[in-house]
């Protein structure tokens, strides 16, 4: 029961974040470098570009989600579990959505160090 | 990718690795917290570790959301996982962690994935150009 309450849990934490990544990285890649509009337009109009941009605020609330869906996790469940499983498997989740939502050429250069992360943080943080 | 770029990728990894260091030992310390008592977690913000680790991770969001502006997500995600080597090389050589052969295995694994993601173009938005034809970023 414990362990279908934690990987449920790190599932949720997973899905959160990488929808939140997406999202953030739409956002971003809308408003543009953020360093040439700031020396273009000023910091407040950037902040405000930001602030009220759709998929920023959505963004924020998935990982104000994925925020909460940790601190939850860990403290019913080890953090040598639950920090290693949700961290390695957000790069496989993202790399999937970043090629299916945000349309970015996922090579296999990508694919390569997405696996290599992956495994090197679920060894590294276990 | 111009050196002000990998100052903000760096600052990610600082920012995301203590960040992460203040948020677990805060939580470490209100303890556990049922489902059923989730109101708690507000409560927990206010845990001074927490609150360190969240004005922490408000300047990692800030790096990380200025890497995306001109970044792939599958760029900078890779590159700023550079901070797990950090932790672990911080925890051996400040904390004197026993170095474990799995703990070498991980840095390896971590690094090799920097380093193969670090080597390509960080970003695919633009068709035409040296960075669609392969020909990659000076790195």
């Amino acid at each position: 029961m414990s362990a279908i309450r934690t990987w449920s849990a790190i599932a949720g934490i997973v899905l959160s974040s990488t929808a939140g990544d997406v999202l953030l990285s739409r956002a971003m890649r809308q408003i543009g470098d953020v360093g040439e509009r700031r020396r273009r337009e000023g910091l407040a109009a950037v902040v405000k570009a930001v602030m009220t941009h759709p998929s920023f605020l959505l963004a924020l609330f998935f990982m104000a989600m994925a925020f909460f869906g940790l601190l939850l996790a860990l403290s019913w469940a080890d953090v040598s579990l639950v920090v290693p499983a949700s961290a390695s498997l957000s790069y496989i989740t993202n790399a999937f959505a970043a090629g299916l939502f945000l349309h970015e050429r996922v090579d296999r250069r990508r694919w390569m160090s997405a696996l290599l992360v992956c495994a090197g943080v679920a060894v590294l943080a276990a | 990718m111009t050196l002000r770029k990998y100052l903000v990728l760096a600052a990610t990894i600082v920012f995301a690795s203590f960040g992460d260091i203040s948020l677990s030992y805060g939580m470490k310390r209100v303890g556990a917290i049922s489902a059923a008592r989730w109101t708690e977690l507000i409560a927990a913000v206010f845990n001074p570790w927490v609150a360190l680790g969240i004005v922490l991770l408000l300047g990692f969001l800030t790096c990380y959301m200025s890497a995306l502006s001109w970044s792939d997500l599958t760029y900078v995600l890779p590159a700023t996982s550079f901070g797990y080597v950090l932790l672990a090389l911080l925890s051996i050589l400040l904390l004197h962690e026993k170095v474990t052969l799995a703990r070498w295995i991980g840095i390896l694994l971590v690094s090799s994935g920097v380093a193969v993601v670090t080597r390509g173009p960080s970003t695919s938005r633009q068709q035409p150009g040296p960075e669609a034809t392969g020909a990659g970023e000076p790195s």
